[in-house]
């Protein structure tokens, strides 16, 4: 069986460590806060302009001036902070974020990330990712392995405008884990599958070169 | 000379027009200058260049430049909450460009604090580092990117004094600092006014030598996500 929303995000979970600071993405990566090991201390900064973002709130704690970057109301914790866009984003281009988990539309062996645009399709905007990417310590990305249609999304190149270039450190999908070289011309290290899946089913669905290296 | 306004269309009187750029703080619909944007939108003033991390909704914030076809261009990093927006974009009436937030953030800063650019790792070898100057540094490539300024600057604060010294609420805060400093022209709407001394000095967020014109309005702040958990039993 593939993976669940809630097992990719468990998995995606293993990655955090005691003291990291870390940028949850929309969707599935937002679901890794429900599944931070015992033991292990993070801090979650939204990029709209607070360390520290608690869970959603009780009924009765709303506050419209209490948002994460999903615009979803939250609420805060003892060792919350709120600050600027620009010191948000210096926190984060400035390499003091340890750990981004986001989502893809497309990863290329070399870790390339598509995940904002499609050609002619209505552009939404890349919101704070291209930053996020660009500047976070180690980037994960948590995916479907495939697209709608079947097409994988782990490529030897992207074919969507890129969010960033060699940017990812590993890829988390419905069907297995992958570590990503972004320095150098290797291959992806297929190191874990999910429970079930066989490295022939991968090798079936999967566009980038690729290696068993299972662990 | 006093600072304060009496209200949101008093304290823009005699200062927009076509062709002009401006600012308008938030992220989402939290911490927008609400009433100013209705003022703004009653001046009657076109052609706007709007720049704003977002565009509001269709019906509430800058979503009303856009029912009335004031603005022409807007600088933003995330649209996707806005159905008229998407419509004038694709049928051509909208120009827009888009910024990533960190470096929108950044240009307005920068803009700001008299730094005419500045260079940065985020977007190089995607489309937003297309035609501009790159440049290595330790080993690294980073590219241009250009400040931001504007004719005026709408912000949104949760209390001022007099002197016009801000303080904000929460992550009402987002971009309204920057914006603060970038507007030739900067005119604030809070929901408090205080005497001077009654705001703690070493916890002020913008100092007043950026604001010009202060109104105290009352807000919608109206919630786009609604999330809440339940309670625990006992």
């Amino acid at each position: 069986m593939a993976w669940t929303r809630d097992q990719l995000a468990a998995r995606a979970a293993k990655e955090l460590r005691d003291g990291f600071y870390v940028n949850l993405g929309i969707g599935i990566p937002t679901l890794v806060a429900n599944h931070i090991p015992a033991g292990v201390n993070v801090t979650l900064q939204s990029e709209n302009g607070m360390l520290g973002m608690g869970p959603y709130p009780y009924e009765d704690e709303i506050d419209p001036d209490l948002i994460n970057a999903g615009k979803q109301t939250i609420s805060e914790l003892p060792h919350s902070s709120y600050f600027s866009s620009s010191d948000s984003f210096a926190m984060i281009r400035g390499g003091h974020i340890n750990l981004s988990i986001l989502g893809a539309m497309e990863v290329s062996q070399n870790g390339d990330l598509a995940n904002w645009m499609v050609p002619g399709k209505m552009v939404k905007g890349m919101g704070g990712a291209m930053d996020l990417v660009a500047g976070v310590r180690r980037c994960v990305v948590v995916m479907d392995h495939c697209s709608k249609d079947g097409r994988s999304k782990l490529l030897k190149k992207c074919e969507l405008p890129l969010t960033g270039v060699r940017v990812v450190d590993l890829i988390i999908t419905d069907l297995g884990v992958f570590e990503v070289d972004k320095v150098g011309n290797s291959p992806l290290r297929l190191i874990e599958l999910a429970d079930g899946i066989s490295v022939e089913e991968i090798a079936a669905k999967t566009q980038a070169d690729f290696v068993v290296d299972l662990k | 000379m006093s600072k304060i306004y009496p209200n949101a269309a008093a304290a823009l009187a005699g200062l927009p027009q076509d062709g002009m750029t401006i600012m308008s703080g938030g992220f989402g619909l939290c911490g927008i200058p609400e009433n100013l944007i209705v003022a703004l939108r009653d001046s009657g003033a076109k052609n706007l260049t709007v720049i704003s991390n977002n565009a509001g909704v269709d019906g509430f914030g800058l979503g009303l430049l856009l029912e009335s076809k004031q603005t022409k261009k807007m600088i933003s990093s995330y649209v996707g909450e806005n159905k008229e927006f998407e419509r004038q974009f694709l049928s051509g009436e909208l120009e827009l460009e888009f910024n990533p937030q960190g470096t929108l953030a950044e240009r307005i800063r920068a803009g700001g604090a008299g730094i005419p650019g500045f260079y940065t790792k985020t977007g190089v070898g995607t489309l937003v580092a297309e035609g501009k100057e790159h440049k290595d540094f330790d080993g690294a490539t980073y590219v241009l990117e250009t400040a931001l300024k504007a004719d005026i600057s709408l912000i949104k604060a949760w209390k001022a004094d007099e002197e016009g010294n801000l303080i904000y609420r929460k992550t009402a805060r987002n971009f309204n600092p920057m914006m603060a400093t970038a507007g030739k022209i900067t005119i604030v709407e809070v929901e408090e006014i205080v005497a001077c001394g009654e705001l703690d000095a070493d916890n002020i967020h913008t100092p007043g030598i950026y604001v010009d014109r202060i109104v105290c309005g009352s807000f919608e702040k109206r919630i786009e996500n609604r999330t809440i958990r339940a309670k625990e039993m006992a």
